[in-house]
């Protein structure tokens, strides 16, 4: 059974978000992607400044075997990327909610996160995709 | 569709292997991490379930000049029963319809087909043996589903496997160079493989798989998926049938012309007239290997952009965990220089042009 955090917020698409003490949110893929991508090979981060629109492709995540997109889960403003996936895209098998983070936005919409779901509805969600 | 199983299958899900549907078998994709996997191989021993592909014994009096008319490469290079010979089995258009090895035996041959392409090669197998049947002794092709295969690759592979093999076998294997093969009852074992290692392919009764898997985990090689198997087989250059080849394209735009014995010049093989047209022509295009420069991971089918030499395609790609970076195989215009772009979703990313193979026995044979 994957890892799913309580305190996070979950995207459809498999991205999860962390909300920052300053009101940024840390935006990651979840334990069950990065499982089901097998290993990462690279990460295509996207660039700091960049305006993402919320369900726009964002950032590139590939495996050994296939190319995946990464999908901004809500709208705002790239503050941040990490840097460290450039040589080491591995971070992310091995701590997706940690030090596999990918980017930091400031969001447009300081409650859109809101929206999301939330741990439990996470969990219900990959039962339902099987 | 159900899915087939090969005898280990479950032995597979109960060591948590990923299953996938590979040509309508259910297979092993990796059993837990892909790259942990490639490296075992290169740097230990890895066991694959390849029951999957079939063996097809051909015999007969008429099984000799049969098999000269089949297959582009010439089994009368097979000058003693345990050799092994690579070959292509093309259409009357030159294109490929599979890539086979076929072993000589003391009476006949066994040939042994890719799985994807199982029930088109034996139709195109058994019609041809029906339309030479006038002018051809006999010949009996018989599918050998009463067989298993397990290849085990890496430089520990043949003395970790030695001792498992039947005891008739072990001093006979021990002794084969590469490409030979010996065998004994329903046990037969060659040093051919898939990977660029040195190893041994297991044809053995399905009645003892299970327990010829067990000791060789129990001596420690490691299951190895066929995500790793795809892997290690574009390092070691070799083409996957359907993705760096297929019927609509020759083994001479494939590295596979070593592969096409031209001589004798008077041995009718179906396909030769088309191949000696494309080689007249000349301007076809090659299989090339490519590393990437840039940033990001080649796949297949992605477009090639040689400059002035015009387009091509790469045929397959990955990152090689060996190398560190990615790699593909490619078929681009003969003419082509060193360099080449690849548009990886939209970006020219440079690629230098290399000669495959990549890494061979543990290796790198590329610059980087």
């Amino acid at each position: 059974m994957s890892n799913i955090p309580a305190e996070l917020r979950y995207a459809p698409s498999h991205e999860w978000v962390r909300k920052e003490a300053d009101g940024t949110l840390t935006i990651g893929i979840s334990d069950h992607a990065q499982e089901l991508l097998g290993d990462l090979v690279f990460v295509e981060t996207p660039e700091v400044g960049a305006h993402l629109d919320a369900g726009g492709a964002c950032a590139v995540v590939e495996s050994v075997k296939a190319a995946s997109d990464v999908y901004a889960p809500v709208a705002g403003e790239v503050v941040a990327v990490n840097e460290q996936l450039a040589d080491s895209p591995e971070l992310v098998n091995g701590d997706a909610y940690g030090d596999g983070w990918i980017f930091r936005i400031k969001p447009t919409d300081a409650v859109a996160v809101e929206a999301l779901m939330d741990a439990d509805a996470y969990a219900a969600h990959l039962e339902a995709e099987g | 569709m159900t899915l087939r199983r090969t005898t280990l299958h479950a032995t597979h899900e109960a060591a948590g292997a990923r299953m996938v549907d590979f040509a309508g078998w259910s297979m092993p994709v990796h059993y837990g991490s892909q790259i942990d996997e490639h490296h075992a191989v290169r740097r230990q021993a890895g066991m694959f379930d390849v029951s999957h592909m079939t063996v097809v014994d051909v015999d007969g009096p008429g099984a000799r000049d049969y098999l000269r008319h089949l297959l582009a490469n010439d089994v009368d290079k097979l000058k003693a029963a345990g050799r092994a010979l690579y070959s292509c089995m093309l259409n009357p258009e030159g294109g490929v319809l599979d890539d086979l090895i076929t072993y000589r035996r003391a009476d006949g041959y066994r040939v042994v087909v890719n799985a994807a392409t199982r029930d088109k090669d034996l139709a195109w197998m058994r019609d041809v043996a029906a339309r030479l049947s006038g002018t051809l002794a006999p010949v009996e092709i018989r599918e050998r589903d009463d067989l298993d295969m397990i290849a085990v690759q890496g430089p520990a592979a043949r003395d970790l496997c030695l001792p498992l093999l039947p005891e008739s076998l072990r001093a006979p294997a021990e002794a084969l160079t590469p490409f030979t093969a010996t065998e004994d009852g329903d046990w037969f074992v060659a040093r051919t493989g898939y990977t660029g290692e040195d190893g041994f392919e297991v044809i053995l009764p399905a009645t003892a798989t299970l327990s010829f898997w067990q000791a060789l985990a129990a001596a420690g090689v490691r299951p190895i998926g066929l995500g790793a198997r795809d892997t290690l087989r574009l390092e070691a250059g070799m083409n996957l049938y359907g993705t760096d080849m297929d019927e609509q394209i020759s083994p001479l735009e494939s590295g596979l012309g070593w592969t096409v014995a031209w001589t004798p010049a008077d041995r009718d093989f179906i396909g030769r007239q088309a191949l000696e047209r494309q080689q007249a022509d000349g301007a076809h295009r090659r299989l090339v290997g490519l590393v990437l420069e840039g940033r990001g991971v080649l796949r297949g089918h992605m477009s090639v952009s040689a400059g002035e030499a015009g387009q091509g395609e790469t045929t397959s790609g990955s990152f090689s965990p060996t190398l560190g970076v990615s790699i593909a195989l490619a078929r681009i215009p003969a003419d082509a220089g060193e360099r080449v772009t690849v548009d990886i979703r939209g970006k020219l990313v440079p690629a230098k042009v290399v000669k495959p193979p990549f890494v061979r026995h543990g290796k790198a044979l590329i610059d980087l």
